[in-house]
């Protein structure tokens, strides 16, 4: 049994990591604790399944869809919240407030326009059989969400520490009135982390919601709330961090099933991460003093 | 100026004249509470949808004794306190001569007394929860309470299915699927059925792996299973995946054809206990699923036939009454023939039954009918008997 709940927890972690990355990337960059993400997460799950229902898009085409319009939605937020807000200095609590209230917005109009009944996938669109692997059941879905969560963070990582557009983002990250004056297009990178960020919010509703199987106008928001606690263990901003964080919470939380009681779980989940806190309160990859992205 | 003055009061005059005019026709003016927007909404839009289909077939048929009946719609989105303000408002303002809901029970534990102490009936057609009908003797429902319901079906799986000790799972964060946990709870004690183990999950949450494995080792017979749809479906999904393939004795959140459709290829094997079920060929809940399926393209299920069922026994309690005028006179009188209905309806035969408040005395009324026992076969619902 252990040999499977270690498997599920990886999967299970997985799961909050993907969430996770998109959600620490704009705070990384932007600082904006973006709580409408849980709420672009469950958009990109609906766009997705509206496509696929209407044009009959393969898993990967569905996945780029929901990148791109969660990405223009992204987009979208950025030039009507949080530019507005940016331009005029607002202290940080202002946009995480603005957030909420697109949240609503989202929520609400996805509700207006396909009611507040549970849609799935059209069935076959990932292969359904379990493999076994040595005694062992996981679903081809769960594979990809594991390859899925590692290749993007490794992706994010690269791009962040290797290319020029990281570097600038990391300037941005460290000072934007800083990275203006070396004559970097400050305004320009934070529309592409917007863009960047909630098209993978998108991205991971897509394969969230064939993991469960079931969309609904608030499946994002018990995701967020375990999103938050992701990226506040990783330390505010930091991709490594938002998968070890994530990766953490699966396991403490299929242990505890495991070992202490399902009751127990979000107990033991929240307990931990408290302790955590205690002893680093930056989180495990955050540093005190600066902001990473 | 003047020349403006004088055409608003033209128009207020015109105005005043089609509202009295309205009230002429006499219309019946039913409060109708549910939560149309929020997590709830997935059930109360079911509901108006039943409430409007039988409103518009009881008015098509010529009304109640030639009124018409109104319905005045409100969003109690799903919370106590707007269900508080709503029933404020359809009671004393509306002033409505009964009102239908809330949709949950939460909130009919704290809307309701309002109608209680106003003397105005609140029927509800959702709340199962235990205590709702002990508020005092307006209250009345007609949703079988879980506690009714679950021990037959349990008893038929055990019958059917051969089953010897069971795992049970359920949601902990939520009122209605841990109301439905403690009556499966106390039903398997009184039915003295070993369970291997209880395991939690809470809503949103997307991977029941981990509780399932720690189910499939104690090798149970069957599962029971407390939840509402969006997770009850994955639940059956994941169960299948990880080689769990035995019965799932389900609540009355699994009894929707929905199922199908979220667990599809993987939805065999449940068990759902309720006075409706959507397979029932008698001849008032066959023309009920033709009419509501028309109308609104979309298959119903229990909660919009308990609340067409509703307005039928609403209805039938009118046409024995005269309306006098005098509000309060009036839902006294609606208040004293509702008891004596009976009503085959969409959930078959139906009567109330008595319930008592907290200190034994008799209180509001509950629901009397009989449950179906149906298992899912093939992507489809199957009575057993």
């Amino acid at each position: 049994m252990l040999e499977q709940q270690l498997v599920n927890a990886l999967s299970l972690g997985c799961v909050y990591a993907l969430f996770a990355l998109g959600f620490t990337l704009i705070f990384g960059v932007l600082g904006v604790v973006n709580l409408s993400h849980g709420a672009i997460f469950m958009v990109g799950a609906y766009a997705a399944e509206q496509a696929v229902a209407r044009f009959a898009l393969p898993l990967w085409g569905a996945l780029l869809f929901a990148f791109v319009f969660c990405g223009l939605l992204g987009l979208v937020i950025d030039v009507l919240v949080l530019r507005p807000l940016r331009a005029r200095n607002a202290p940080h609590l202002i946009p995480m407030i603005a957030t909420i209230g697109v949240a609503i917005i989202l929520n609400n109009g996805i509700q207006g326009i396909f009611g507040a009944q549970s849609l799935r996938f059209p069935p076959g669109l990932v292969p359904e059989e379990v493999l076994m692997l040595g005694g062992l059941q996981l679903t081809a879905l769960e594979l990809g969400i594991i390859f899925l969560s590692f290749a993007l963070m490794a992706v994010l990582l690269v791009a962040l520490k290797k290319t020029q557009f990281g570097r600038a983002l990391r300037a941005i990250a460290e000072s934007p009135k800083a990275a203006y004056l070396l004559g970097i297009n400050v305004e320009g990178l934070f529309f592409m982390t917007s863009f960047a960020a909630a098209g993978l919010g998108g991205v991971s509703g897509v394969l969230i919601g064939l993991y469960s199987n079931a969309l609904f106008p608030l499946m994002g928001q018990p995701m967020l709330h375990k999103g938050i606690a992701v990226i506040i263990l990783g330390g505010m901003g930091d991709i490594r961090g938002a998968l070890m964080a994530g990766l953490f919470l699966g396991f403490a939380e299929v242990l505890s099933v495991a070992y202490i009681g399902s009751n127990m779980r979000d107990a033991v989940g929240f307990g931990l991460l408290f302790l955590i806190l205690l002893v680093r309160p930056k989180g495990l990859f955050g540093t005190l003093q600066e902001r990473k992205v | 100026m003047r020349q403006n003055s004088f055409t608003t009061s033209l128009l207020s005059l015109a105005l005043t004249t089609t509202f009295s005019v309205g009230a002429m026709a006499a219309d019946i003016k039913i409060g109708v509470a549910e939560a149309l927007s929020g997590g709830a909404a997935q059930y109360g839009v079911a509901i108006r949808n039943g409430f409007q289909l039988a409103a518009d077939e009881i008015n098509a048929a010529g009304g109640i004794n030639g009124n018409k009946l109104q319905l005045i719609i409100e969003d109690e989105q799903g919370k106590k306190e707007e269900a508080i303000n709503v029933f404020k408002k359809l009671i004393f303002q509306d002033k409505v001569l009964m009102v239908f809901g809330p949709t949950l029970s939460n909130s009919a534990q704290a809307a309701d007394p309002i109608a209680q102490a106003a003397k105005t009936v609140a029927f509800g057609t959702s709340n199962t929860a235990d205590g709702i009908t002990s508020i005092g003797d307006y209250v009345f429902r007609n949703s079988v309470t879980e506690a009714d319901v679950l021990p037959e079906t349990i008893k038929m799986a055990v019958k059917k299915s051969g089953i010897k000790k069971v795992a049970v799972i359920y949601g902990n964060d939520d009122v209605f699927t841990k109301s439905g946990y403690d009556n499966f709870k106390k039903a398997l004690d009184d039915l003295k059925i070993p369970v291997t183990t209880t395991e939690t999950f809470a809503k949103g949450d997307v991977d029941f792996k981990a509780q399932l494995t720690k189910i499939k080792v104690g090798n149970p017979d069957a599962i029971v299973l407390s939840a509402l749809l969006a997770e009850g479906a994955p639940i059956m999904v994941q169960a299948r995946q990880l080689g769990l393939n035995v019965p799932i004795i389900g609540g009355n959140g699994m009894n929707s054809v929905k199922v199908f459709e979220l667990a599809k290829g993987k939805s065999d094997g449940l068990y759902v206990g309720s006075p409706w079920s959507i397979e029932n060929q008698a001849e008032a809940n066959r023309k009920f699923v033709v009419a509501y399926t028309t109308r609104f393209k979309t298959a119903p299920d229990q909660f919009a036939a308990q609340s067409y069922d509703a307005m039928n026994i609403a209805a039938q309690a009118l046409r024995k009454i005269k309306l006098g005028g005098d509000l309060a006179a009036d839902r006294a009188a609606l208040r004293e023939a509702l008891p004596a209905v009976k009503h085959v309806g969409a959930t078959g035969a139906f009567s109330f039954r008595r319930a008592i408040d907290k200190a034994g005395k008799p209180a509001g009324y509950d629901a009397q009918q009989t449950a179906i026992i149906s298992v899912t076969r093939g992507d489809k619902f199957s009575i057993e008997k």
